[in-house]
């Protein structure tokens, strides 16, 4: 029981918020490459922000369930559809026991995230449920998944059983007023979390990434600097799951002091010898010496994490102030909005069912 | 645009931001067991006391990078400030004067890494590091030359030295784990002997079999996993050196004391046979 791949997509793999308390151990964080789009989902879904989520990449899945479900499509736009009916993202759905959810080219972004009331269950590795590639390790047996593979769910939360329970009757009412002799195959609901909520993704592929100043930004010339604000950088085919590698104007640096490694992180700009930026995502190394121009605002990662190759990216630059309140705010209106979906639906329950 | 938030302080030790959610404590400017010996008290102090909202303290040659989570530090400290309100004590939560006049808001005025640079200016006051750390010592197997070490002739050559020189050589020595990282489980080890250095390979080996022993300059390290990789390989340890399923999930830690042991290729075969994990 659960749900079965009927066919892999191009990298699909199970993640959650990621591996901690192991960098001391060179074991990288990893986790969802799109943080805000993996916690929205299992909000929606009535997990804990931090369950495990299929990531979907590109070219997506086809999944089939083998029982009835509440899930929530949050991130990219992979053109989710049920039997061709186009599937709602950024809500809440109920989904009837032998349906088929098909994703398929991306439309907008890159990374898709589908969360299941329960969350995926797969055995922790040191404390997570993300898939580490490289190692092979957490997640689905430690790799990518596959046809035939099977996914069983967790139990639903309290809230996710009667937020399954309410759509489901709101299925079966619509198709008794339509005379249908049977109830259909999903129900979502009339709203979904707002664009104004989510980050600032670049539809067109052409992203603003805001950042500030890394260590060794002092020790690139005046006219790198410049340039690093100026022009926009082409996201290279060779980028993954580990970072992406950028083309630009050369960064030129003036003579180094050697340098001796530390740690790195998640929206780390680094730029090795050729001038080339590389920015580190999720599953980065845990230590770099490449001198470290930026750091990504944590805010707008998620805005990195959906460009694919050939996408580009502005940098803009803020103050590390502002970076900080930024991402306070930011979580403050995920508790607001883990709120408001407790309320609204708890309101549709009261309309519905008394 | 330019650096933000540098303090100096106990122990010449300096504070800067890695990303909204981390500190990263620098104390000192080379590689040397001195320095790291520091940095090792620092990085297990508080693994033992961790600050309210750290999420870990990770350990590199110079440094010990704080990771916490904003929101945490944020609650942790918006709890401190109400009680503290409720006593009438002026000055007593955690950010301090630094937080004066912050209001409830989240993200006005409250700065969580502030507040975190703060808690760890006031270990570092209290911490005296130059106490010794305590350390292990690990001994490793290896089958050097032949198969398992393709650049032992290399090295020796480089050198001056046969092959048994630099096995005597590279054995003799006790070497410092400073720090793991690049791949899970992989020891950044100090303490090689400039007399069997060697540069690095021009063109990297597509695939470095795991356990492999490698000599880049002066250092020497130890591949836990098949990797692309430039150092020139001189033998192989049957040793797992990163197993996801154990806890701790690696053989060696930053801190520990590694020494090398010659092995033949029949005690190798046997070692890596009795390995539990495959």
């Amino acid at each position: 029981m659960g749900l079965k791949i009927v066919k892999a997509g191009l990298l699909t793999t199970v993640q959650d918020l990621g591996r901690f308390g192991y960098q001391k151990y060179g074991v990288p964080v990893g986790g969802a490459m799109d943080e805000f789009a993996l916690r929205t989902a299992n909000i929606l879904a009535g997990n804990d922000e931090c369950s495990p989520v299929l990531e979907m990449t590109m070219d997506g899945p086809v999944v089939a369930f083998q029982q009835d479900a509440l899930i929530a499509v949050c991130g990219g736009d992979l053109a989710p559809s049920l039997d061709g009916i186009p599937l709602p993202m950024w809500r809440p759905v109920w989904i009837k026991r032998g349906s088929v959810l098909s994703f398929g080219r991306a439309v907008h972004g890159c990374r898709a995230y589908l969360a299941i009331a329960g969350g995926f269950s797969v055995p922790p590795v040191m404390n997570s449920r993300s898939t580490h590639l490289y190692a092979a390790f957490g997640g689905y047996e430690g790799r990518e998944l596959r046809a035939g593979d099977v996914l069983p769910a967790g139990e639903p939360s309290p809230s996710a059983k009667k937020w399954m329970d309410l759509l489901r009757a709101i299925a079966d009412q619509q198709h008794k007023q339509a005379g249908a002799l049977e109830s259909g195959k999903m129900q979502s609901v009339s709203w979904a979390v707002s664009g104004t909520f989510r980050p600032r993704y670049a539809l067109t592929g052409r992203a603003v990434v805001r950042v500030f100043a890394g260590r060794e930004y002092g020790l690139f010339d005046p006219a790198a600097r410049e340039a690093f604000f100026h022009y926009p950088f082409i996201v290279l085919p060779q980028s993954d799951r580990m970072g992406y590698r950028l083309r630009g104007p050369v960064l030129q640096r003036g003579e180094l002091p050697e340098m001796i490694s530390e740690t790195v992180t998640m929206g780390t700009v680094q730029v090795p010898p050729d001038g080339q930026p590389l920015i580190l995502m999720a599953d980065r190394q845990t230590t770099g010496g490449y001198p470290r121009i930026a750091q990504a605002a944590a805010v707008d990662l998620p805005v990195l994490a959906q460009l694919k190759p050939g996408d580009t990216v502005q940098f803009q630059e803020i103050s590390f102030a502002e970076a900080e309140a930024l991402l306070l705010a930011r979580e403050e209106s995920m508790r607001l909005m883990k709120q408001a979906v407790k309320m609204v639906m708890e309101r549709m329950r009261s309309d519905v069912l008394d | 645009m330019h650096q933000n938030h540098q303090e100096r302080l106990s122990h010449g030790a300096e504070l800067y931001p890695l990303g909204e959610q981390a500190v990263v404590v620098k104390l000192g400017d080379q590689i040397n067991p001195g320095i790291h010996n520091k940095v090792m008290q620092l990085a297990e102090h508080l693994a033992e006391h961790p600050l309210p909202g750290m999420v870990e303290a990770v350990p590199a040659y110079t440094t010990v990078t704080v990771y916490f989570d904003s929101a945490a530090v944020y609650r942790y400290w918006r709890k401190s400030a109400a009680r503290s309100m409720s006593e009438g004590t002026a000055d007593s939560t955690p950010g301090g004067a630094a937080n004066a006049g912050a209001s409830g808001e989240m993200g006005a005025v409250m700065s969580p890494y502030r507040t975190v640079c703060q808690w760890l200016r006031s270990r570092l006051d209290s911490l005296g590091l130059d106490r010794e750390a305590r350390r292990r010592t690990v001994e490793i197997p290896v089958c050097y030359g032949g198969e398992y070490g393709p650049d032992l002739e290399f090295v020796a050559r480089h050198n001056g030295l046969d092959a048994e020189e630099v096995i005597r050589i590279h054995t003799a020595g006790e070497y410092l784990v400073y720090m793991i990282g690049f791949t899970p489980g992989f020891p950044y080890l100090g303490g090689l002997s400039a007399r069997i250095a060697a540069p690095r390979l021009e063109k990297p080996r597509f695939k470095v079999p795991g356990g492999s022993v490698g000599i880049a300059g002066r250092q020497t390290g130890i591949y836990p996993l098949t990797a692309p990789g430039g150092w020139r390989l001189i033998g192989r340890t049957p040793l797992s050196l990163f197993t996801p399923a154990l806890d701790p999930p690696c053989l060696l830690r930053p801190g520990d004391a590694v020494t090398f042991k010659a092995i033949s290729r029949e005690e190798y075969e046997r070692l890596r046979e009795e390995r539990p994990w495959g």
